[in-house]
């Protein structure tokens, strides 16, 4: 029994870091129709750059605040790491065929990894632990990292605030607008380039977040960290239905908690190769998955 | 007023507008009729900005528009009523009108509006809550062209306004079409209905194949021979 709750909290754990990043995908691809495949890799980089920041900050900051402000300047950062791909290899291609903005968005990817690899010599980085969310708790009577009670709690706050500033102030209207018809939302005077960098900024955000949360878990970092949770998100978005929210989340947590049950089987080798089975499955029975969109797009 | 001259546009190797002049004075409706693939839409969406002009000058009451961006010109006072009506079917009727005033910032004076496009299409009022794909085609090109509205502009462009519509719901359109330029607003007008068109325009021009070939009052275009069994079907 005790064994079974353990499972389950972390496979929710990790449902809720991978719906972080999953929104990331289906929020870029809603907007433009893109797989952003450095978006794994931007969560990485998010994560090294927590390790080098509180590094560089102990030598100057007293030791309470090197914490918190790594992580204002680890998300701060990241952020304009989101901002700038997309200003540098994305809105060049806007009219570009979207197999060359697809090409770009995998050079990022390997941009970003070998620049990791340059950066860190290949040897793992130790993730600095968090106070406050890396202690441990008994949950039920299992012991658990807080980070594995507040992972669920803020993907819910995050979720419940990105809805609202979706579908209720002015830049989500654009948003949601240019997602539909980009000609006809530029005939109202929407700016499309600033929705497209608002929407990177979200996503970077979102994985600025979840990397905080993922790597206190698992804090060794090595250049292809963001690789696997991020196909591993990728793959939750197209099962809830790649373009929508809601699809993102329910399909990162159900993700999540099967890669949480098979790693406590005996089958636990066979977890990625669940995953994308899975992927596989969703794309031959119902390609627009959960809650996707009626028009089937050309992924 | 809106003066084109001697405008070019190229797209993908094809010349769409070959050096055309027009002009569109203020507080008139003027038409631009000719077949399909002539330039019409061409010509509008090249004043809104989504296309860029190779060479010539679109001026708006003295001020160049080519080159601005497209929110810039909207802001000037110009709106489009797109072909095929593109309204957003999943948002709502009143959604659909607010994001017209998107550019707006005077709280008080978007409601206002609202409401008078509610006067003026009292259809849409009913139907304020409904999803904008729901609405039956007229309604749907009601909505678009409340939508254009809501952002005030003193031009109005009308992209293929009566297209797919049933004969009565097309009635209806034009002569709202009128209502709103007997409220003030200068409407430029593209139809492939050139009978409709021109009875309602005050000035009218015939575009083909990227040239204006001829113009004059609506009246004189509906009177004229080569118009007549080009464009209306008519011998004789």
């Amino acid at each position: 029994m005790q064994y079974a709750i353990s499972i389950l909290l972390s496979g929710i754990s990790l449902g809720g870091q991978y719906a972080l990043i999953a929104i990331g995908y289906t929020l870029v691809y809603g907007i433009l129709r893109l797989i952003n495949f450095a978006h794994g890799d931007v969560f990485m980089v998010a994560g090294l750059l927590m390790v080098y920041l509180t590094s560089f900050l102990g030598g100057i900051l007293p030791p309470a605040a090197v914490i918190p402000a790594g992580l204002l300047l680890a998300v701060v950062l990241t952020v304009v790491l989101g901002f700038v791909i997309e200003r540098a290899a994305y809105k060049p291609l806007r009219t570009a065929p979207r197999m060359s903005v697809m090409i770009s968005a995998i050079g990022v990817s390997y941009l970003l990894q070998n620049l990791a690899t340059y950066a860190t010599g290949g040897l793992p980085q130790m993730y600095p632990e968090v106070p406050g969310i890396s202690s441990t708790v008994t949950i039920l009577g299992v012991p658990t990292k807080v980070v594995t009670v507040v992972t669920p709690i803020l993907v819910v706050v995050l979720v419940a605030a990105l809805t609202q500033l979706i579908n209720h102030t002015k830049v989500g209207m654009a948003m949601r607008a240019a997602a539909k018809d980009f000609e006809t939302a530029q005939l109202m005077g929407i700016r499309i380039n600033a929705v497209i960098s608002a929407t990177f900024v979200i996503g970077s955000f979102l994985a600025a977040v979840g990397s905080v949360l993922y790597f206190t878990n698992y804090p060794s970092i090595v250049p292809l960290s963001g690789s696997l949770p991020g196909l591993r998100a990728f793959v939750a978005a197209v099962f809830g239905g790649i373009g929508s929210i809601p699809g993102a989340v329910v399909g990162a947590f159900i993700i999540g908690i099967s890669e949480s049950v098979i790693k406590g089987s005996s089958w636990s080798i066979f977890s990625d190769a669940f995953t994308f089975a899975l992927l596989i499955v969703i794309l031959v029975a119902k390609p627009t998955g959960l809650f996707g969109e009626k028009v089937t797009d050309k992924v | 007023m809106l003066k084109i001259e001697n405008l070019h546009v190229s797209y993908g190797g094809i010349q769409a507008l070959r050096g055309i002049s027009l002009e569109v004075p203020d507080g008139k409706i003027v038409t631009l009729i000719g077949a399909n693939g002539a330039g019409k839409s061409t010509t509008l969406r090249t004043i809104t900005g989504l296309v860029k002009a190779g060479s010539g000058s679109i001026r708006w009451n003295g001020e160049e528009l080519l080159g601005k961006s497209i929110d810039k010109i909207i802001s000037a006072g110009i709106a489009m009523s797109p072909e095929g009506r593109r309204v957003f079917a999943d948002m709502s009727v009143l959604e659909n009108l607010r994001i017209g005033a998107y550019l707006r910032k005077d709280k008080a004076g978007i409601e206002e509006d609202i409401q008078w496009v509610y006067s003026l299409f009292p259809r849409l009022e009913e139907r304020s809550w409904q999803l904008a794909g729901t609405l039956s085609g007229g309604e749907q090109q009601m909505l678009a062209v409340g939508r254009a509205l809501m952002s005030r502009p003193r031009l109005m462009m009308l992209d293929e306004p009566s297209l797919g519509l049933a004969p009565l719901v097309v009635q209806d359109i034009f002569s709202i079409i009128r209502e709103i330029n007997r409220q003030g607003v200068t409407v430029l007008l593209i139809e492939q209905n050139a009978n409709m068109a021109l009875k309602i325009a005050d000035l009218a021009y015939v575009l083909e194949t990227g040239n204006i070939t001829m113009s004059g009052t609506g009246a004189e275009l509906l009177a004229n021979e080569k118009v007549r069994e080009a464009y209306l079907g008519k011998n004789g």
